[in-house]
């Protein structure tokens, strides 16, 4: 007799596939965000196994915050176009033109206008009720309790405590014109899943997640890279090169690198099974204040 | 090279790894958090940089004195974490050489009754705490009717803090007993019983050093190796269309999760509701064409034949259907702030079928203390209750208890969109015996109707009438139609304003969409006594001709009318002579031809409480009786 049982990483990507389903089929128009990074890469390759044969009835929106790492925009553009994606590229028009950037105006206010404002814009012009996630549970502590269908108001604001109960595998898809839902299919995997899914599956990701000789410059202990000229010059000035990876991507200014030799998937699964920093400690935006990834989601983050 | 291959080894086992997810049942006070925590901590899952977080707000808001809260690594959001208390359902993951494990955290107090079911909806096990000094209580009997409410197979019955009983075997197995005690009441295929200190880590991941005399597995041993995989429902195949896929002229196909049973190629199929069959012709899954497909997978499904399927159909082996009914039971847990509004038309969502319903009838509510039931009008938040649903299109389900992906609904509120509650379909249940509520007490209705500015009075005067309602029950064929349209005839002639309604005559309009089963023929008939005290209160009277076979219904009729309005003529003929009269429609119900047929498969109440018994024979000292009766009643004609 054949097999009736599913490995882990199977019905994990049995329970993605039926969301992304569920949610082509309830609303009238979804998008997937896409952040280039390996969360959103493994999202993107369940879309495309959800509708195969078919192309995947919705579009993939990328908010650039134009800080990103130069290599993960050639990526972006480079896998979109090579697996037939339709790509939405928004960024902050007015905040671009007024030159907000981290160097400048620091790390809030520019994830504050970069991202969550543009964001919000960009779902807005498109008038998307539906917005596909990477994001998983097992990411922060706020990220915990949060529903796979998250309800968003017309000012697309979460709140943590009205949250609609989620049973079984019965989503509740209703919204009235102006809410959407943000829909966080992979919210039960955990990073060693992604990776091992990566590995199976033969998923393509940035190259900056291996290591490899980069310039770094070390501020306030985290390892941030040169990535281009608008990186001040006094910075610039103490870059030097070293081994390093990034554990999450992000804009350059703001993702600390962290040093590693860890050049395969084997090797950098073999680092996280031994290191000992969550991977969202890479990410400078995280410590503004306590509970602050809450209060960024409050306000309409991701 | 050597460090590759290792790790190459550990992800290829990691891969085979299967899936337990766990509901975590209990308070703060039990020490629930601390064993998650411990869980977590043990199984290396806990990074570091976590714990420093965590070392600084145990310094500003621990319960714990100086060891480290592990509850606070679980308890997400800020202000929960003041008020000291888990509110919501949080999800923690953690992994172990054997096996991986979702855990879902829900806190413990009756005011979270609906988090817990929400916890324990997509649990294959629970955790149940207790709190060796207190033994079974209150919640932990509210905790474990909730877990078997919701079907959950495993139960593990976790005594913690055995450190603070001296680690005493006879306060564990009067715990036991206790429990078992208490269990056999309800309906839970597997039980584990567990002493153990969550603070000192004894039989957590650990045998403990304390408790010789206890020979069972430790906490985590018993959850790398429970099994689950049985669990499932293999044997009816279900598999809701939840997409069509139709990338090309030449390609279509059904996508879903297959819910229960398996598929395989060239497997007959019959799709519900249209009951047109097929056969399997390719199953294309997650890893590309396969042979077959089997629940929990996700599936893309093509057909020999073209037809015509959409969302909410339903895929089936021919000789297994699911019930296929517009009427069922349910235990419904209440999980809306508001309480439930008996007139509200709600959406229903099961599987990826959504039509409107309505709760016709609330048969108890259940004490989730005691489990006791009591009557109810509605249901307010964390309620639970045994309630009669109508929908409006068919649904296609099991019961919850044999197949909980077929038997498993939510109602979405039709204006808030809030998902207020969670359903269980009860096993079967003949819709024929399900009696249907169409009347409410006046003080029920939500909207009071509109004041005419014509009074009573002058409508009398106007008309010379009282407006009434005669209403005319009897079976098919007891000539209750030739009575009604003559009388009719003659009232007009003598002057009155009377309307007639019947049952062909409302069955082309105003009912169309109803069919005979008793719940529907229950809605037919209230649609009928709105219309008939819309018209009496106008100061018509209205002629009624209609079987109507249940006292019941037609005392909740005359209710909707208003009793003293309400005039019930019954037509006593035999079955007899209905047959002679009607021969034909009575050769095809006995046929079997047409269900629910009063007098034959369904009983007809005979009224005791008719004001006219009428023999058939006689139909113009019939007309002539009722004229004299609405004479003497003052109805007409009135000066």
């Amino acid at each position: 007799m054949n097999t009736l049982s599913i490995n882990n990483l199977k019905e994990l990507e049995a329970e993605a596939i039926h969301i992304i389903r569920e949610v082509a089929a309830s609303f009238e128009k979804p998008v997937m965000l896409y952040s280039i990074g390996k969360d959103s890469s493994v999202m993107v390759r369940l879309a495309e196994k959800a509708f195969f044969p078919g192309k995947v009835p919705f579009p993939l929106m990328h908010i650039d915050s134009k800080w990103k790492f130069r290599e993960m925009v050639e990526f972006r553009d480079r896998y979109a176009a090579e697996n037939g994606w339709d790509l939405i590229v928004e960024y902050n028009r007015e905040g671009f033109e007024n030159g907000i950037g981290p160097f400048s105006h620091g790390s809030k206010v520019h994830t504050d206008v970069m991202k969550t404002q543009a964001l919000l814009q960009a779902l807005d012009k498109h008038r998307f009720d539906a917005a596909f996630g990477g994001a998983r549970r097992d990411e922060e502590k706020s990220r915990a309790k949060e529903r796979i269908f998250s309800f968003r108001d017309r000012f697309h604001q979460w709140d943590p405590k009205n949250q609609r109960p989620e049973l079984w595998d019965v989503y509740n898809a209703r919204v009235h014109k102006g809410e959407s839902i943000r829909v966080f299919p992979i919210s039960n995997w955990t990073e060693l899943d992604i990776w091992q899914y990566i590995r199976l599956e033969n998923i393509p990701i940035v190259p900056l997640y291996f290591a490899k000789e980069r310039p770094i410059v070390e501020v306030d202990g985290n390892l941030i890279m040169v990535d281009d000229e608008r990186m001040p010059d006094e910075m610039v000035q103490k870059a030097k090169m070293r081994m390093v990876r990034f554990r999450t991507l992000g804009c350059y200014p703001l993702t600390g690198a962290i040093d590693s030799e860890a050049d395969t998937i084997e090797k950098i699964v073999e680092e996280m099974m031994t290191v000992t920093k969550s991977e969202r400690t890479t990410r400078v935006i995280d410590f503004d204040q306590d509970g602050s990834m809450e209060q960024k989601k409050r306000e309409g983050y991701f | 090279m050597a460090l590759n291959t290792d790790i190459q080894a550990f992800l290829d086992q990691d891969q085979k790894k299967d899936l337990l997810r766990l509901l975590t049942a209990g308070s703060v006070d039990d020490g629930k958090s601390t064993l998650i925590g411990r869980l977590l901590f043990d199984s290396k899952k806990i990074y570091e940089d976590q714990l420093s977080a965590l070392e600084r707000d145990s310094k500003r808001v621990g319960h714990a004195g100086d060891n480290i809260d592990y509850a606070l690594l679980l308890d997400g959001l800020k202000a929960e974490r003041e008020q000291g208390i888990t509110i919501d359902v949080a999800y923690r993951y953690f992994s172990t050489n054997k096996r991986k494990f979702i855990i879902a955290d829900t806190p413990g107090h009756e005011q979270y009754t609906r988090n817990m079911v929400t916890g324990a909806s997509t649990a294959n096990l629970a955790i149940i705490l207790i709190d060796a000094r207190k033994g079974v209580i209150t919640q932990t009997r509210r905790h474990t009717f909730l877990v078997s409410l919701l079907g959950i197979k495993h139960i593990v019955l976790a005594v913690n803090k055995m450190d603070l009983v001296d680690y005493s075997q006879e306060v564990f197995d009067k715990i036991c007993d206790d429990y078992k005690n208490f269990v056999t009441r309800l309906s839970i295929p597997d039980l584990y019983f567990i002493p153990l200190s969550a603070l000192n880590g004894d039989n957590v991941v650990d045998d403990s050093v304390h408790m010789p005399w206890y020979h069972g597995k430790n906490l985590l041993r018993y959850l790398e190796e429970v099994h689950i995989s049985s669990d499932r429902n293999f044997d009816d195949f279900r598999f809701p269309v939840q997409y069509v896929l139709r990338p090309t002229l030449d390609f279509r196909g059904f996508s879903g999760k297959v819910a229960s049973g398996i598929i395989r190629k060239g497997d007959e199929v019959m799709v519900l509701p249209s009951r047109k069959t097929s056969t399997v012709s390719s199953i294309i899954t997650a890893d590309g064409q396969a042979d077959y497909a089997f629940p929990p997978q996700a599936a893309t499904l093509t057909l020999a034949d073209e037809i015509d399927i959409s969302r909410g159909d339903m895929l089936v082996h021919p000789e297994n259907l699911p019930r296929n009914e517009r009427q069922f039971e349910a235990m419904l847990v209440w999980m809306d702030e508001s309480t439930m509004d008996p007139f509200t038309q709600f959406y229903i969502k099961h599987t990826s079928n959504t039509t409107r319903a309505r709760v016709d009838q609330i048969r108890y509510r259940v004490d989730v203390n005691t489990l006791e039931h009591n009557a109810t009008q509605a249901l307010s938040l964390n309620e639970i209750g045994r309630v009669v649903i109508t929908t409006n299109k068919p649904l296609f389900f099991d019961p919850y208890h044999k197949n909980h992906s077929n038997g498993a609904f939510i109602l979405i509120h039709p204006i808030t969109h809030n998902t207020c509650a969670a359903g269980m379909i009860i096993d079967k249940m003949n819709a024929t015996d399900l009696s249907a509520r169409i009347a409410d007490p006046e003080s029920r209705r939500m909207v009071d109707g509109g004041k005419s500015l014509i009074s009573q009075d002058e409508l009398m005067k106007k008309y010379h009438q009282k407006g009434a309602t005669i209403w005319i029950a009897g079976l098919h064929g007891s000539g209750k139609n030739l009575l009604a349209y003559n009388l009719e005839r003659r009232l007009f002639d003598l002057g009155a304003t009377v309307v007639l309604l019947d049952g062909s005559t409302v069955r082309s309009g105003l009912t169309r969409e109803l069919d005979f089963s008793p719940a529907d023929r229950a809605e037919q008939l209230r649609r009928v006594a709105e219309v008939c005290k819309i018209l009496n209160d106008q100061g018509i009277i209205a002629i009624c001709s209609f079987i109507s076979p249940k006292n019941e219904i037609r005392s909740q009729v005359a209710n909707i009318v208003g009793n003293e309005r309400f005039h019930l003529v019954y037509m006593d003929a035999g079955l007899q002579y209905c047959k002679q009269n009607k021969p034909e429609l009575y050769q095809k119900a006995e046929e079997g031809k047409l269900a629910y047929f009063p007098g034959l498969d369904e009983t007809f109440d005979v009224p005791d409480n008719a004001k006219l018994l009428l023999k058939p024979e006689q139909l113009s000292e019939n007309i002539q009786t009722i004229l004299s009766y609405l004479q003497q009643q003052e109805i007409f004609p009135v000066d």
